[in-house]
């Protein structure tokens, strides 16, 4: 097989783990705007405040130190222990029902009943208020990310595949730690179907996402279920931080990840978790495949804009995306 | 009678702060926040923690108060401009924006107001043209030097011979990331080898088809123009392909100790320029003792010492000295905007004077003149030594490429001054 060739399916294999990433991010927004019909702008930040608080957490650094000293003129900074890895986890977990449960309660509660653009606007409101947050905790500098994530291209792939052509191929490059994103978000799809389809608050989280006022007339509770869709979203942010921080280092540019989950859920369509999967794929491997055969023609850097290209294509022909529910409105 | 009260407490307010305008007041368009906040944080703070410690150690300049006025500009253009608008009015000296999208909207607007703009090593590189630039200055060096300086390095590494070598350029698509591809392209033609620029965009979290692209090309070379997360990104991608670390050299806003670290062990033996040197130096003691020991550091004094923060002190020494020179030529302390720019004009920076400010070979001796606002343009290459977590300086003071770059910068500012309707002169006042 000619290098061309093989090289185009390592493009093709990347852009589909790329896609994943952006999937992991989409799903947070799927998970709020299905269950609330809020598009909620603070995903991407929420991504970065979750890696923000577990490198914190991980590092024993005490929060808002840089306010504590220069309130009290203290020179705190660690509590002088470090917290293993699956405990943080769980602790920032914490933090993000936490965080969940404080939205609800001081920010949504008050605008029920509100026009769509309302609530999106509070997100915005709240994005830039998660990130000014994030900074007084954790301070700004870059946070390096140890979870023993693997890292590297796959030496063992890329010596299987090598002689599949010639001298010029030097066999598939597929990043290890995409391959344990992928893996992730295939469980994390998964736990989700499984807890929306299985379990009482999954079915009464899919109940409000159908019908909230027939939900309400059933005796569920609206509040518990936001309180519980804002916390799977917190979960989604984690995983999603996690991934994009052990590629870069956990800093403020994590947020702007948000910006590639848009094309992702404007093909997938807001409302399904398999359209925001399915929807990142076919963004990933679009871009990519676009950048190795258009790029180079008109002088690279096409990711950022082709996607929005490919989505607005798909808005075109179905305007409510690949999986999305099919608005009707009687009049 | 509240009214009096109030209105004599108002007018006792405007009256000191009549008096706070005669301080030599120095703008800092710094970012604490926002997805560059990691380069500008060390900056800001080497930046302020130096003329807070000439206020605290010798009573500002010649005498004269330091005022530092921060705006946050978030590496925004449009805030930057608005930083510019707020502050000028204060009396700013000299602006330093740190930014090269700031820098090339504050180029009109300063050279109207005549506030001279300082941008060592960024910005618009032509402006080393002082004849039509007469309010810009970019010394000791900027991009196009720092082209010349790695592909004179290169040379060095490859006896003399570049022919047949290939070097990419990734770069961050943007007027910053574009600026040396000009002369990388001359370069190329001069010593003939092939020069393929990558582009990056903003901001840079995603670059797998870059390095895939590098993975298929095999460059000999890879250099980088980056700054934020691009950076790290680079050098964690360079690591997962497996790319010679040694071969990969990024430029003076792609060095620092936040761009290796995430990458960990795999950033080992990645090199970069730097237009300052790097190291222990004597006035970092005067630093701690009149500055974070008395509670004034501008962040938390951990900066101190790392390759951003170094460079945010010698842009504020540069500073101090072009005021030095302008209180000297015009006989006055309090000196204002435009007589800080004929300091600018005639600063002489000597390794003595480095040496008595207590920053030793900190930066290579260099004048300015009324032709030259570019300084000498050299640079040393470092390395990064993963295992100490350092960076190594690996050379002296390179020598860049003047009789490539000249010839262009001639040519830009050239047309620089058609487009504006500039007849290039010396500034007469």
């Amino acid at each position: 097989m000619s290098a061309d060739f093989l090289y185009g399916i390592e493009v093709i294999l990347n852009g589909l783990m790329a896609g994943v990433m952006y999937a992991l991010v989409a799903l947070g927004f799927v998970l709020i705007f299905k269950a609330s019909g809020i598009f909620n702008f603070a995903q991407g930040v929420m991504a970065l405040f979750a890696a923000l608080t577990l490198v914190g957490i991980m590092e024993g650094q005490i929060p808002f130190s840089h306010l504590i000293n220069e309130i009290f003129g203290t020179k705190i900074h660690n509590f002088g222990w470090e917290v293993p890895a699956l405990l943080a986890i769980a602790l920032t977990l914490l933090v993000m029902v936490a965080f969940a449960w404080a939205v609800q309660q001081f920010l949504f509660k008050h605008l029920v009943g509100q026009e769509p653009i309302i609530l999106f606007m509070a997100t915005i409101g709240l994005a830039y208020f998660l990130e000014g947050m994030g900074d007084l905790m954790w301070g700004s500098n870059i946070k390096t990310l140890d979870l023993g994530l693997p890292q590297g291209g796959s030496r063992v792939i890329e010596e299987l595949s090598a002689n599949l052509g010639g001298d010029d191929f030097y066999g598939f490059f597929i990043d290890k730690l995409d391959m344990v994103a992928s893996v992730v978000a295939i469980i994390l799809v998964l736990a989700l179907i499984a807890f929306s389809q299985y379990t009482k608050h999954g079915r009464a989280m899919r109940a409000v996402a159908d019908d909230h006022q027939a939900a309400l007339s059933v005796g569920i509770s609206l509040n518990f279920i936001w309180v519980l869709v804002w916390s799977l979203a917190g979960l989604v942010a984690l995983v999603a931080g996690v991934m994009w921080g052990a590629k870069s280092g956990v800093q403020f540019s994590l947020s702007l990840i948000a910006l590639k989950a848009l094309p992702v859920l404007m093909l997938g369509g807001f409302t399904s978790i398999p359209g925001a999967i399915v929807g990142g794929l076919i963004i990933g491997v679009g871009e990519k495949l676009f950048e190795y055969t258009v790029g180079p023609m008109i002088g690279g850097a096409t990711e950022n804009w082709f996607a929005y290209v490919l989505a607005l294509l798909f808005l075109v022909f179905r305007p409510q995306g690949l999986f999305g529910e099919k608005i009707i409105e009687r009049v | 009678m509240k009214l009096y009260t109030l209105t004599a407490v108002a007018l006792t307010t405007a009256l000191a702060a009549g008096t706070a305008t005669a301080d030599l007041v120095m703008p800092d368009l710094s970012y604490r926040t926002g997805p560059y906040a990691a380069g500008g944080i060390p900056f800001s703070d080497g930046y302020q923690d130096y003329l807070n410690m000439l206020n605290a150690r010798d009573g500002g300049i010649g005498g004269e108060e330091l005022r530092i006025i921060e705006c946050e500009t978030g590496y925004n253009t449009e805030k930057g401009v608005e930083c510019y608008e707020s502050t000028k009015g204060e009396g700013a000296l000299i602006y330093q924006p740190l930014s090269t999208g700031i820098t090339y909207q504050l180029i009109p607007k300063a050279t109207a107001d005549k506030i001279p703009l300082h941008t060592m090593g960024y910005g618009r590189t032509s402006a080393a043209n002082g004849e039509v630039f007469n309010w810009v200055f970019n010394y000791p060096a900027n991009y196009w030097d720092a082209a010349g300086v790695i592909v004179n390095y290169l040379l060095d590494e490859n006896g003399g011979d570049l022919k047949g070598k290939k070097v990419a350029l990734v770069y961050h698509n943007s007027a910053y990331g574009k600026e040396p591809i000009r002369t990388l392209e001359a370069l190329s033609a001069e010593h003939g080898f092939d020069f393929n620029p990558i582009a990056v965009d903003h901001p840079g979290q995603e670059q797998k088809s870059q390095w895939l692209q590098i993975r298929r090309e095999r460059p000999d070379y890879v250099l980088m123009w980056g700054w934020g997360v691009m950076n790290q990104v680079a050098i964690q991608e360079a690591a997962n392909i497996g790319f010679p670390m040694e071969n990969f050299i990024g430029n003076w806003w792609s060095g620092a100790e936040h761009d290796v670290t995430p990458a960990g062990d795999g950033a080992n033996g990645y090199k970069s320029l730097n237009m300052n040197r790097i190291g222990d130096l004597p006035v970092f003691a005067d630093i701690k003792k009149h500055v974070h020991d008395a509670g004034n550091a501008a962040g938390d004094g951990s900066n101190l010492g790392t390759v951003l923060y170094t460079r945010g002190m010698y842009a504020a020494m540069l500073a101090q000295e072009a005021i030095a020179s302008a209180q000297k030529i015009h006989g006055v302390s309090d000196v204002t905007a435009a007589m800080v720019r004929d300091g600018m004009e005639a600063l002489a920076i000597t390794a003595d004077r480095m040496k008595e400010l207590g920053m030793e070979n900190i930066g290579p001796a260099f004048d300015v003149s009324c032709e030259n606002h570019g300084g000498s343009g050299l640079g040393i290459v470092q390395q990064w030594n993963a295992t100490d977590s350092k960076w190594v300086a690996l050379t002296d003071y390179i020598e860049p490429n003047k009789a490539v770059t000249d010839p262009l910068i001639a040519e830009d500012s050239a047309a620089f001054a058609e487009e504006n309707g500039i007849t290039p002169a010396c500034f007469k006042g």
